[in-house]
């Protein structure tokens, strides 16, 4: 009995490093959104100058819409904009943009320089319908199905990865069921 | 060219740490004194052939060597002097070769100043040194070399994230990493001892200036890395119970508790199951604490760049060295020999209670850092545990932590009298009374009612530390002349201590004083505007630019005035670093030595006329880092006392004619 208690720190610390062992393979900054599987948020956002369309709940229905959160401002956004646009123009997903506390110049300013893949981009001045969709920085990437559900969020700058294996068959699946 | 001498040079450490690990190891057991006497002159060959890779390194950086990888991520040709030199250490690569650096000083030192441990411990722990040794050297050959070249050689670097570049953190890593390393010395004598299975007094006469002086280094730190943090991140903050901050904290907790017990198995021979296992755990929280950082299975704000691979590899050291040890103890630790009894009030049974605390304190941390994996792992949801559940959790443990503190000094060792104890501490009574009453005129009733408590205890820990040194020297009983003798002839161990827990006092004043009474303004201020903080105005005068090495800036001019008075002029900066495209804010701070009055000019606004400014104003708060250094200087004055010293035991003994066994 005595010896069980020397062995009591052994067993403990196995215990702790099986989670740590297990630990790798879960990803931290993977926050589930509380808005999965729920209609996005009443919402309307002005277009940018010299664009036609802004954003709001009825342009998101009726197809399959990528909506990512962006700024000029954000180093990251631009590291994952190839991605998008590529994402855009070859895999042929309906991507649209919310641009996110930035000035009017620059976000036009930058999509010029880096292209512009979005069909269409609701300006958030202020950030407030930002934060109606629980957007924790930017860059945020949602992904809506045809009824303009919220069917999957990533935090961050999208990665080749998280497209081939997560955004792509999600947007088979979505287009497939409805 | 140098930089492959020093990669060749770490490859030699290696195969002198697997000789330095085997032989010796093997000369004990079989009592060969040949193969004994391996271990001194290996550490210190392993220490040199280590030295002379991270000059190498360091010779790379500072010279600009871009066609070596890691000059390249890491440094700029523009950069300081200084950030180049402390830039090595502010990356994965860089960052492991001083752990290793601080880890083959102390392997040396042991066999270097261990000139009297019995010959097969000292072989024993320098070979158990020396496994340390190989995992790291193994790790950072295999997984994170520092000296790869890359071709073509680019024209400049990408800078060292500007962050860190930063003179407070420039001195961070090197005593923390001294700290969290040195704590391998107290392991390693750990598990030697459980070999040996002998735990003895003389044993813990040997640990403790180890375990003394990593603690000392690793509350130097802990505090300049808290003083960034305040100053640097630009919020006025000086913790956030990040997991990398408790990573450290763990550690010094666990240490703080190992520091204690061991003193108990010097005096009384007792508890020494317990603080073998104190002297392994402090260490595997060390390594823990390098593991959390590097593997990315936690979110902090200041993580290194995060690499499975390298994660995976640490974790293996880490269940060779934490699981082996514990594995060895559950064998061994049930047949050493228990020592002496004692009563539940004595000073043993004040250690035994700081030890539950502060290894109660240590779990807490613990459980909240890691809570948010083990619910993940479990698939129970994701949370993440922020301040309010440490402040609900750990502020409860740590009040009857002080308040024992001051009382435990004054109990006597085996049975003690507490009334009588507390009898003499009358004097510190009233002054945390004075102190409380003072507190809540000052404030007139304002902040939380625990920042009263925050003040008892400061008060308390530091006029009960006092009283104690004052009950020793017999302050105004006998001629002040004879008390000033007395204090001159105490041991400097128990200088150290009242030192160290004194200015713990002072640091809680500090934490409490900026927690509960701090006040802040967050607003758009045009130059020309006015804006009040605590007792202060605080003038916006104008905005200019000024160029650094590697820097362009935003500088606001601000005049703080007090009752019209002129105080000071602050010129807070935000800071963009091109190469690296980040912004840091520079903070300003007026210091009186009892508050801090704060600037940090934030971004401007939409027009471009306004700027956020952030104002604070934090009572006490330079008594945390003067309390912290405080802390440290009680562990060196310890550190310093005559019996630690190398042959003074011995020396006494002879000229006394061997008359004390139990020294």
């Amino acid at each position: 009995m005595r010896r069980l208690i020397y062995l009591l720190p052994l067993l403990l610390f196995v215990g702790v490093g099986v989670a740590f062992l297990r630990g790798f393979d879960r990803d931290p900054r993977d926050i589930p959104s509380a808005l999965i599987d729920k209609p996005a948020p009443e919402f309307s956002l002005p277009p940018l100058p010299g664009h036609k369309e802004g954003l709001s709940n009825a342009t998101l229905k009726g197809d399959v819409t990528l909506v990512n959160v962006f700024a000029s401002w954000c180093i990251p956004c631009k590291a994952e904009h190839p991605i998008i646009t590529r994402l855009a123009r070859e895999q042929g997903v309906t991507v649209r943009g919310i641009n996110h506390k930035d000035k009017a110049e620059d976000a036009i300013a930058w999509l010029n320089r880096n292209g512009d893949p979005y069909a269409s981009i609701g300006v958030d001045l202020d950030g407030r319908v930002s934060i109606d969709w629980g957007v924790y920085g930017v860059p945020e990437t949602f992904l809506l199905d045809r009824q303009g559900r919220i069917r999957f969020k990533h935090v961050g700058p999208l990665t080749p990865q998280v497209v081939e294996e997560q955004i792509l068959p999600m947007v088979k699946h979505l287009r497939s069921a409805s | 060219m140098i930089p492959e001498l020093g990669h060749y040079a770490l490859v030699l450490a290696l195969f002198v740490a697997l000789v330095q690990s085997g032989v010796p190891l093997v000369g004990a057991a079989t009592g060969n004194a040949a193969w004994m006497g391996v271990a001194r002159p290996a550490a210190i060959a392993q220490m040199l052939l280590v030295l002379v890779a991270y000059g190498a390194l360091t010779w790379a950086h500072v010279v600009s060597d871009f066609s070596v990888s890691n000059v390249v991520a890491n440094s700029h040709s523009m950069k300081p002097m200084l950030y180049k030199v402390s830039g090595v250490w502010g990356n994965h690569e860089g960052s492991m070769m001083l752990w290793i650096v601080m880890l083959t000083v102390f392997g040396a030192a042991v066999g270097i100043f261990g000139r009297n441990l019995p010959p097969s411990l000292k072989a024993r722990v320098i070979a158990v040194q020396g496994m340390i040794g190989v995992g790291f050297l193994l790790f950072i050959l295999i997984t994170s070399n520092p000296f790869l070249r890359v071709v073509p050689a680019p024209l400049d670097g990408n800078d060292l994230n500007p962050l860190l570049q930063d003179p407070g953190l420039a001195f961070h890593p090197p005593f923390l990493y001294a700290g969290y390393v040195g704590f391998s010395v107290a392991f390693s004598f750990a598990v030697a001892a459980l070999i040996e299975g002998r735990v003895d007094p003389a044993w813990a006469r040997w640990v403790r200036p180890w375990t003394l002086a990593a603690w000392s280094t690793l509350t130097a730190g802990i505090a300049l890395g808290s003083w960034w943090a305040y100053y640097e991140l630009g919020w006025g903050g000086w913790w956030y119970w990040d997991p990398v901050e408790n990573a450290s904290f763990m550690p010094w907790l666990a240490g703080t508790a190992l520091l204690h017990s061991a003193i108990v198995v010097e005096k009384r021979d007792a508890l020494k199951t317990w603080t073998i296992l104190l002297a392994i755990i402090t260490f595997s929280l060390s390594l823990m604490g390098t593991f959390l950082v590097r593997s990315g299975i936690l979110t902090s704000v200041h993580a290194f760049a995060v690499d499975p691979a390298r994660g995976v590899f640490i974790l293996v050291l880490l269940a060779i060295a934490t699981g082996g040890s514990l594995l060895l103890y559950s064998v061994r630790a049930p047949s050493l020999k228990t020592g002496g009894l004692f009563a539940p009030v004595s000073r043993e049974g004040s250690l035994v209670l700081n030890n539950l605390l502060l290894s109660t304190a240590t779990a807490t941390v613990f459980i909240g850092t890691l809570y948010p994996l083990f619910l993940d792992v479990l698939d129970l949801g994701k949370v993440s545990v922020g301040p309010p559940f440490f402040n609900a959790t750990f502020i409860p443990v740590a009040i009857p932590m002080v308040i024992a503190m001051v009382v435990g000094p004054f109990l006597a060792w085996k049975r003690a009298d507490l009334l009588g104890a507390l009898s003499r501490l009358w004097t510190a009574g009233v002054a945390t009374v004075a102190c409380v009453a003072i507190a809540a005129y000052v404030t007139n009733g304002g902040g939380p009612l625990l920042a009263l408590v925050g003040v008892a205890l400061a008060a308390w820990a530091f006029f009960g530390s006092i009283a104690e040194f004052a009950e020793r020297i017999r302050l105004f009983r006998i001629p002040v002349k004879d008390s000033w003798n007395r204090a001159v002839n105490l041991p400097r161990s128990a200088w150290g201590m009242t030192i160290a827990h004194a200015c713990m006092g002072i640091a809680i004043a500090g934490m409490t004083g900026t927690s509960a009474w701090q006040s802040e303004t967050i607003k758009a201020m045009k130059p020309g505007d006015t804006a009040t903080v605590g007792a202060y105005a605080v003038h916006f005068d104008r905005v200019g630019t000024v160029q650094g090495p590697n820097y362009s800036a935003e500088q606001g001019v601000f005049t703080v005035t007090r009752n019209g008075n002129h105080i000071a002029t602050l010129t807070p900066q935000r800071r963009s670093y091109p190469v690296t495209r980040m912004t840091t804010t520079e903070a300003a701070i007026h210091t009186t030595w009892l508050s801090d009055v704060y600037v940090a000019l934030g971004d401007p606004t939409q027009n471009g006329t306004a700027w956020t400014v952030r104002l604070y104003h934090h009572p006490l708060v330079p008594w945390i880092w003067i309390g912290s250094l405080g802390m440290m200087l009680g562990g060196l004055v310890s550190l310093s006392d005559r019996r630690f010293r190398v042959g003074a035991p011995e020396r006494r003994r002879a000229a006394k004619g061997n008359l004390q066994p139990a020294e």
